[in-house]
């Protein structure tokens, strides 16, 4: 039966390769019937590819340890939900749902333009496919989630398997991987997309109107899946963080930084024809960073706490980009006649001037910390020796850049096109800057003096008051032409137009996230060693372990402690950190932190283990104030975006010049009105 | 001024800013990738940088003393001496027989004083399925073929 799972992959890889073929031929030689068959080869990679990952779950859940994959990543006691999400448990399994949703998408996609974009649809679905060839590829041969157990020439099994760290069965396991994915495979469709616009050079901005949603339910999914993994590194993995600046978080994150860029960027496009180059370039940025964050994870050449071993599956990784970018900067300096700006700067003081200083920003924070990630790689191919930076770099860098952001959010949605006078600037930017400085100027009445907290909250402060303006006065005058209440005023403001007070809202996400991430300028921490109804302060709580428990149960020896905690000698609440040591090969630890989450902080402690003398047990405890305010802040995000989704009730028509083809093109016979490839 | 030049004004000093932010960075936290072997050898360098060490963590040698925790990192024959008092928790993976990687500075008295400690973690992307194939034939296990 395994060898269903091998075949389909075998076939899929070969479909891909045709699909390939059959789209650029069909296209440089006009068979209109060669491009059709390679967008059904889609739809067929996407039907063998579902039987093969069908089979590799239907492996999972009927124990079938004759695979490797199985044996390696599952067992017989292990819960239905994770013997599902083993599937991406592991290197080869995990190439599989790659290629599988991207499967889906390029479907979707193929599905969606049947009938529209003939022209461009050729090199899309080349695109998209050789991508896929590249990913099938690695499963076919070298990394094949069907390996079987032999000895010799004999198939054999094991009685059970090694089954999923028990670090990785909690029910986040089953959304953060996906949902990355998700983010990581779906930016390969504006960047088929861009591709195809720029090989066939297609009239007007069609291919970005037709990537808006595609980018932003991508960009949606990222995000989700970034905040997923900081969720659970707090709460599960417990080393008292959400963000370590680890490589493979950095990876998520690369990509991330690069398509919020495109997703301003493109507004410039869009009204003002500018920065067509620098959008292509974007998207290509984007598509490679995603296909670097996926070497970066698998290969090991970068230490990491998610560290794996050295894989010689990184040769494949940077061959693959070498010739991408390659061919992506032939094309683009081919073709930077089709690429040309229709208007220029006019003013620095202007919404271009701040959509370039946000794309700067971005691309600066994207740098520094691509630079730090693969520090280590670039001092041994320079010096011969191995140096890592650590989290102070990648702080000092970006919370400078983080705040630079903040200002913008505020300032940009409010300065004018072309040139913004310094009298609007300040009828604008009054109120808003008052508001800052009163802010700044009451925290500081209360004691607070960390200079970066102060600036964040000063300039949160700024952007919400722009943001609840823009708000208040698009509403009031609705309210005054329909005479709706104020709220189903801003209901129906925003619904005329949902991408402007759509993003709105996701910046009010953003400076959410801000105040929780500024929180941290204020934590505090405290370890102590505490015998029975010991107490030990830390902030406003006093702590007092009531009992040391331990136990057993099937799947792991216990050690409990049941902490009070008081505030002012009344005891609020108990909390009840644990330390578990499962049993089962590996005898893998797990502390499970206790966290009493609060708006305004969170108590977090850790049951750090017992003294030697095995008579006291050491407690970490730690305050982190406004730490709830990140996932708060994410919730906002995403309502925003899923906002910025719903279709305007109003479609507004932009005037502006833009170019639709060109006469007589000298040496290229180029007939007027006919897309050549 | 012509606006490309006050742009571009603006954006060298922003560059540049985060261009110095970005070295006082790097001198402050750059640290060495040395294994245990080479720390031996390193002589009084050893002292002065701030290193990254990798190895295993020897079974049995995990002590903890409130928040204070000694053990010894070795690899092969060579073994290092290991305290580390940071306020983190200590990973769920770091126990006696894992691979870990300890950030810090050599101390004159030769242990090493650890300021992060990191362990190896928790998902499989590690043995190809080829070396899994060995263990079942060594344990002998035949199950129904």
């Amino acid at each position: 039966m395994e060898n269903l799972g091998t075949l389909a992959v075998i076939l899929a890889f070969a479909l891909s390769v045709y699909s390939v073929l059959a789209s650029l031929i069909g296209k440089w030689k006009n068979r209109e019937f060669l491009v059709v068959s390679g967008e059904r080869a889609v739809l067929a990679i996407w039907g063998l590819l579902t039987i093969a990952s069908g089979y590799l779950v239907y492996a999972l859940q009927t124990d079938d340890f004759r695979l490797a994959y199985v044996a390696g990543h599952s067992n017989r006691t292990m819960p239905a939900l994770y013997k599902f999400t083993a599937w991406w448990g592991g290197q080869e399994g995990s190439l599989l749902l790659w290629s599988w949703i991207l499967s889906s998408y390029a479907a979707i996609v193929v599905w969606q333009n049947r009938r529209k974009f003939r022209a461009m649809m050729p090199y899309v679905t080349a695109t998209l496919m050789v991508v896929q060839a590249f990913f099938l590829l690695l499963i076919s041969f070298p990394l094949s989630p069907f390996e079987v157990l032999a000895v010799g020439r004999e198939v054999t099994s094991v009685a059970d398997g090694r089954g999923l760290n028990p670090l990785l069965q909690y029910w986040t396991m089953a959304i953060h991987p996906p949902t990355l994915y998700l983010g990581y495979v779906g930016f390969v469709v504006p960047f088929a997309f861009a591709m195809g616009s720029l090989i066939t050079r297609a009239p007007g901005d069609s291919w970005i109107h037709t990537t808006r949603r595609w980018t932003l339910v991508t960009w949606m999914f990222q995000s989700s899946g970034i905040l997923l993994g900081a969720g659970w590194a707090y709460a599960v993995l417990g080393w008292g963080g959400y963000w370590g600046w680890d490589p493979v978080e950095n990876a998520s994150l690369l990509p991330w930084i690069t398509a919020t860029a495109f997703l301003h960027s493109v507004m410039m496009q869009e009204k003002k024809g500018m920065m067509k180059i620098w959008n292509i370039v974007l998207v290509s940025s984007t598509f490679f960073l995603c296909i670097l964050g996926t070497a970066l994870t698998r290969s090991g050449i970068v230490q990491s706490v998610h560290a794996f071993a050295q894989s010689p599956i990184s040769r494949y990784f940077t061959t693959f980009l070498a010739l991408g970018i390659a061919l992506v900067v032939y094309l683009i300096l081919d073709r930077l006649d089709y690429l040309k700006s229709e208007s220029h700067l006019e003013s620095v003081l202007s919404r271009e001037s701040s959509f370039l200083f946000n794309n700067l920003i971005l691309l600066a924070s994207c740098f520094s910390i691509l630079w730090g990630t693969l520090f280590p790689v670039i001092s041994e191919a320079v010096t011969g020796e191995k140096i890592s930076v650590d989290a102070p770099f990648f702080n000092r860098v970006n919370i400078p850049i983080g705040l630079f952001l903040l200002l913008l959010t505020g300032i940009g949605p409010l300065i004018a096109w072309r040139r913004s006078s310094l009298e609007s600037l300040k009828k604008a930017f009054l109120w808003p800057s008052l508001g800052g400085l009163a802010t700044v100027a009451v925290l500081i009445a209360f004691g607070v003096r960390h200079l970066y907290a102060l600036m964040s909250f000063g300039l949160c402060a700024f952007v919400l008051w722009t943001i609840v303006i823009e708000f208040y006065k698009g509403a009031t005058a609705i309210a005054a032409k329909t005479g709706q209440n104020l709220l189903a005023a801003m209901v129906e403001l925003t619904h005329r137009n949902t991408r402007r007070y759509g993003g709105y809202l996701v910046h009010v996400g953003i400076v959410i996230m801000f105040i929780g991430f500024t929180g941290a300028a204020f934590n505090k921490d405290a370890t102590r060693e505490v015998a029975m109804n010991d107490t030990f302060e830390i902030g406003r709580y006093t702590l007092r372990v009531r009992d040391l428990q331990e136990g057993e149960n099937d799947h792991y020896r216990w050690w409990h402690a049941p902490i009070e905690v008081l505030v002012g000698g009344a005891q609020i609440d108990t909390l009840q950190p644990e330390q578990r040591l499962y049993k089962g090969a590996d005898r893998q630890a797990s502390s499970v932190v206790s966290i009493r989450r609060r708006l305004h902080e969170d108590l977090y402690l850790n049951f750090a283990g017992m003294t030697n003398d095995g008579k006291r047990a050491v407690i970490q405890a730690y305050v982190f104030p406004l730490v709830s305010w990140i996932w708060v802040g994410f919730f906002v995000l995403l309502f925003g975006t899923l906002v910025c989704l719903v279709p305007s009730k109003i479609k507004y028509q932009f005037a502006r010049t833009q170019i639709v083809g060109q006469v007589a093109a000298p040496a290229r016979e180029n007939a007027v009105g006919k897309n050549v490839g | 001024m012509h606006t490309y030049t006050k742009f571009g004004i603006l954006v060298v000093v922003i560059i540049g800013t985060l261009a110095w932010l970005a070295s006082g960075g790097i001198s402050e936290t750059a640290t060495y990738y040395k294994t245990v072997a080479e720390i031996k050898n390193m002589g009084g360098d050893a002292h002065a940088k701030r290193l990254r060490v990798a190895g295993d963590v020897e079974d049995g040698s995990i002590q903890r003393n409130g928040r204070q925790v000694r053990f010894v990192l070795k690899q092969e024959a060579d073994t290092l001496h290991v305290l580390y008092d940071g306020i983190e928790p200590l990973p769920d993976t770091f126990k006696g027989g894992a691979q870990a990687v300890a950030d810090g500075r050599l101390q004159p008295d030769g242990t090493f004083h650890a300021t992060k400690i990191q362990a190896k973690c928790a998902s499989k992307y590690e043995a190809k399925p080829g070396q899994y194939k060995a263990k079942p034939a060594e344990s002998g296990n035949k199950a129904a073929l």
